[in-house]
This record gives C-alpha cells, sequence and structure tokens, in this order.
C-alpha cells in the first residue's frame, strides 16, 4: 500500500468515528439519542473545549508541568536503573539476595503508592515524579540487568584477546550492551514516565493534564475529560516522535529486521 | 633449531567438570611447539578438542596438567602476545569497521587522531578501504572476517591464534582469505597456529599440519611437514602432485578419527 493510501485510511477512521459520535449524540434515531450529551457530550463540544484552553493559554501551564514531571521522573528513574541494573549484573551475589525483594516490589500496583507519595512529598511535583520513577525504575533495571549479562561470550573474549582492561571492557563492551537495551525499552519507559506523571496528578494535586481531566469529572464536564484526553493523546504521540527521532540517532548500528544478515 | 619456540604445549591436559559433576577430559597430553615464524595447523573430527587447545595457548583456559610456555616464559594469566582470531563474529556491533580496528590500537592508550589513520590502512591491505564506516551487521561475512583480521593484526602481535576462522564462509571467499593470510603472514611471519577441520585447507596453508585424534581425551596422533614452496597460491597448490601425496598420507590417518568421531556424536545423541 502506498504512502498516501495508507494515510489517507488512517484519516478515514477518525472521520467516520467522529462523524458517527456527532450524529448519534445530536440526532435521535427512531426518537431516542444513543449517544445521551450529559454521558458523551460530542466532538464539537469538546473541540471548542480544547480551543478555549489553547487560546486563553491556561493549557501551556498544565502541559508544561506535566512534561516536566515526565521528564524528570524518566531521567531519575532511568538513571537509577542502569546504575542498579549494572551493579547487580556485575555482583550476582547482590543480586540473589535482593531477587525477592525486587519481584516483590515491581509486582506491586504502583498506584496504591500514589498516596505514600503524596504524604511524604506533599501535592507539588515530586509526589508525581516519584511515582514515575518507580514505573521506570523497573523497566530499565531489567533491560540493563540482562544487556549487561547477554553480552556474546566471544565479544567478550575478543575484548579481552585485544587487552581491554576491566574498565575498557565496561566502557567498549558492557556499556554499549546494556544501552542498546535501554534504548530498546525506550518507548515503553517513556510511556510509562507520562503515565506515572498523569496518574499522581489524578490523585491529587493542584495542575497539570491530570488535575485538568480530574476537575473536568468533578463536575459532570464531560467534554472537558474527553478534552483532556484527546490533548494528553497528542502529547504522548509528539513524544512517542522524539523518542523514535533520538533512537534513529543512537542506535544507527544496530540491525534492523528487515536487513537480514549476508 | 636456534629459533625460538613462540608457543609451546608441555603434555597440557584440558578438562570440564560437567553439570552432573563427572569430570570430562577433552584434550589429553597435548605436546605441541610451534616456532617463531612457523604456521602450524591443526586438523581433527568435530568436537577433538581443538578449539580448547587453542584457547589454553590464549590463555582464555588453564590446563588440567601440563603447561604452557610463551617464548620460553611460562603463560599466567591471558597471553599478551597473542592475536586470536574468532570463528564466531567477534566484532563490536556497536563501533564502524574503522572504529573496530583503531580499537586495538586505542586500548593501548595510542591517542584516536593517530590510530584512525592506521586503522584505515589496515583496512585498505585487507581491500576495505571504502567501507570505514559500514557497522558490521551492514557487511558480509567475509568482509567482517576481514575487519577482525584487520583488528587483530594492526597490534601487531607476535603470535597469531586462529579458531576456524573461515569456518562460516563459503567456499570461493575461503580460498580468497587463505591468500590474503597469507600474503599478510609473509609480510612479517608471525608464529600463526591455525585451527580447522579443513584438511586441504590445512595443507594449503601451513609449514606443518598436526593431526588429533577424535574426542573425548583426544591426543596428537600426527605431525607432518608441508615442504610445498612458499609464497604459494592456494588455487594453484592444490594441483601440486606433492599436495596430492600429502593430503592422501594424512588422510588415510585422518579418515578413521573422523569416523570414529561420527560415530560417538551419534552414539551420544541416541544416548540422551
Amino acid at each position: 500500500m502506498s504512502r498516501p493510501t495508507l494515510f489517507a485510511l488512517q484519516v478515514l477512521v477518525a472521520v467516520v468515528c467522529i462523524v458517527l459520535w456527532q450524529v448519534l449524540s445530536t440526532v435521535p434515531v427512531f426518537g431516542k439519542i444513543l449517544l445521551p450529551p450529559f454521558f458523551f457530550s460530542n466532538p464539537l463540544d469538546v473541540f471548542s473545549q480544547i480551543v478555549k484552553w489553547f487560546a486563553s493559554g491556561v493549557i501551556w501551564k498544565h502541559l508544561g508541568i506535566t512534561l516536566a514531571e515526565s521528564i524528570l521522573a524518566f531521567v531519575i528513574g532511568s538513571l537509577g536503573g542502569v546504575l542498579v541494573g549494572f551493579w547487580f549484573a556485575r555482583q550476582p551475589i547482590v543480586a540473589a539476595v535482593f531477587d525477592p525483594y525486587v519481584k516483590m516490589v515491581n509486582a506491586l500496583p504502583r498506584v496504591v503508592l500514589a498516596p505514600i507519595f503524596a504524604l511524604w512529598l506533599g501535592l507539588g511535583i515530586w509526589s508525581k515524579v516519584a511515582l514515575g520513577v518507580t514505573l521506570v525504575f523497573f523497566i530499565v533495571f531489567f533491560n540493563v540487568y540482562q544487556g549487561v549479562k547477554e553480552v556474546s561470550r566471544t565479544v567478550l573474549d575478543n575484548g579481552r584477546m585485544l587487552g581491554m582492561s576491566e574498565r575498557q571492557l565496561m566502557q567498549h563492551v558492557y556499556w554499549p550492551s546494556a544501552l542498546s537495551w535501554m534504548f530498546s525499552s525506550l518507548h515503553t519507559s517513556v510511556g510509562f514516565a507520562v503515565v506515572g506523571a498523569v496518574v499522581g496528578e489524578y490523585l491529587g494535586s493542584a495542575a497539570g493534564l491530570g488535575y485538568l481531566i480530574q476537575q473536568a469529572e468533578g463536575v459532570f464536564d464531560v467534554a472537558g475529560v474527553f478534552a483532556g484526553m484527546f490533548v494528553l493523546s497528542a502529547f504522548v504521540i509528539l513524544i512517542d516522535y522524539g523518542v523514535t527521532l533520538v533512537e534513529r540517532r543512537l542506535l544507527v548500528w544496530r540491525p534492523t529486521a528487515s536487513d537480514g544478515r549476508g | 633449531m636456534t629459533t625460538p619456540t613462540a608457543v609451546a604445549l608441555e603434555d597440557a591436559k584440558v578438562a570440564f567438570r560437567l553439570g552432573d559433576g563427572r569430570v570430562y577430559t577433552a584434550v589429553e597430553k597435548a605436546h605441541l611447539a610451534v616456532a617463531q615464524g612457523e604456521f602450524v595447523a591443526i586438523v581433527g573430527p568435530t568436537g577433538c578438542g581443538k578449539s580448547t587447545l587453542l584457547n589454553v595457548a590464549a590463555g582464555l583456559l588453564k590446563p588440567a596438567a601440563g603447561s604452557v610456555r610463551i617464548f620460553d616464559q611460562p603463560l599466567a594469566g591471558l597471553n599478551r602476545d597473542a592475536g586470536y582470531l574468532f570463528q564466531a563474529d567477534a566484532l563490536f556491533p556497536w563501533k564502524t569497521a574503522l572504529d573496530n580496528v583503531a580499537i586495538g590500537l586505542e586500548i593501548k592508550g595510542t591517542p584516536r587522531a593517530e590510530a584512525l589513520p592506521r586503522a584505515q590502512k589496515w583496512l585498505t591491505s585487507v581491500g576495505l578501504g571504502a567501507f570505514a564506516g559500514r557497522y558490521p551487521h551492514m557487511l558480509s561475512g567475509g568482509q567482517r572476517k576481514r575487519v577482525a583480521l584487520a583488528q587483530v593484526l594492526i597490534r601487531d602481535p607476535k603470535i597469531l591464534l586462529m579458531d576456524e576462522p573461515f569456518g562460516p564462509l563459503d567456499a570461493q571467499t575461503r580460498q580468497v582469505m587463505g591468500n590474503l593470510l597469507l600474503d599478510l603472514w609473509s609480510a612479517d611471519r608471525k608464529a600463526v597456529l591455525f585451527v580447522t577441520h579443513d584438511l586441504e585447507e590445512a595443507i594449503a596453508l601451513a609449514d606443518r599440519v598436526v593431526i588429533m585424534s577424535a574426542g573425548p581425551s583426544s591426543r596428537i596422533i600426527g605431525d607432518w611437514k608441508v615442504t610445498l614452496p612458499r609464497p604459494r597460491d592456494i588455487f594453484e597448490v592444490r594441483l601440486d602432485k606433492e599436495f596430492h601425496a600429502l593430503h592422501r598420507e594424512i588422510w588415510s590417518v585422518l579418515k578413521d578419527e573422523v569416523m570414529k568421531g561420527y560415530a560417538q556424536s551419534t552414539h551420544a545423541a541416541e544416548a540422551v
């Protein structure tokens, strides 16, 4: 399928959904409106709400806060994940001792930590950052741990035979291998940083996209809830696109699936 | 003989502890000396422990008994005089061809600005001057082997250890690589220990061909001098009468071992 056709079809799906939504929520079918506006609002109201946010500029403050929380959660979680992942992979005894606890904490649904973080860190951005960190940390940690442990035996031996010291092996073999694993999970971990931020905001805050949605819900403003969801989706797609660009630059050395091996 | 011995394995025995606690003896009492500037090929059936022996010479494995001497010094730890060419892909996939070659120098502390032009020169001499910016996955199997060869040779090791380096390549590429290896080697005759399962390749390349028996507990069971004149061309040397005579003679010994090794491996498979 050619790119323009594909794009046209993709747009078509959105148009059909929005038109159906608009029609079913405004035009009665057999004397009955199938999507009552109180529960489903309608696309025009949602759109005008989004326009109002952007026109008045209120949205930028909320977007900025959510973005800041996501970035902080991602950076801190990744740093911690890389450090601990490296440490565990190089010290099997430490890894063995902590293994059940790591599994236990990772099995915990992170949402239940939100009240604790709110209690410890207040309702500002840091309680949201903390929630995001607990999500990002484990993804990065597991990937780096795998990456360091699954360095090819031959590549490692080759490094040794070329005369690399432990430090040089770290720099030229373990580190790039771990990074490649970490970057392969970049989309997931960035996504989770945003999830952490928004869920945290939703559960208690004074600003951010999650706060916006929660406020609208509190006054049964369904149009506001949907508007918040759409802005959030667009926000995540933009971030994801940014991640793709970064990934393309950093992982040029990796074969893509279609490359094959010659 | 006055030429010093580069690698000497003295009654080296290699054993592994298996998962169930039994001890598996891969190689028994291997006695082998490689003189400086000599090209020795080790040939044996699959699973006879020839790669194991090479790893002992490299210091990657410690012999269970016996000793390894490198230039008359007992080997402790890794063999710092040796360059090792692996059978599997051993290039750093995250480095370009040029960086893969340059790393050999950078490790020794050569500044990057000086290492890069020298690496470029080595890439050119293995015929890949135009591929410096490619990553390993963008190169063919033969090209990757060339980069690996340059990566090892740029460090100018006194001993070259090669573990079926051309094993994964197709027949034609193998011959081209063999000629390339002989060209590079003849420039400054290093001691070479070359492991292969291909007898023809061994005779065509080496000064001496050593035959190992089928494992486990394999031993060195034969040692032939190859007196074919150098410089050799791998394509042509195979047509030589002396080549044929030698091939027939060694094969008569090797054949039994190959059959034994084959019987054992099928037997082992049935036992499992």
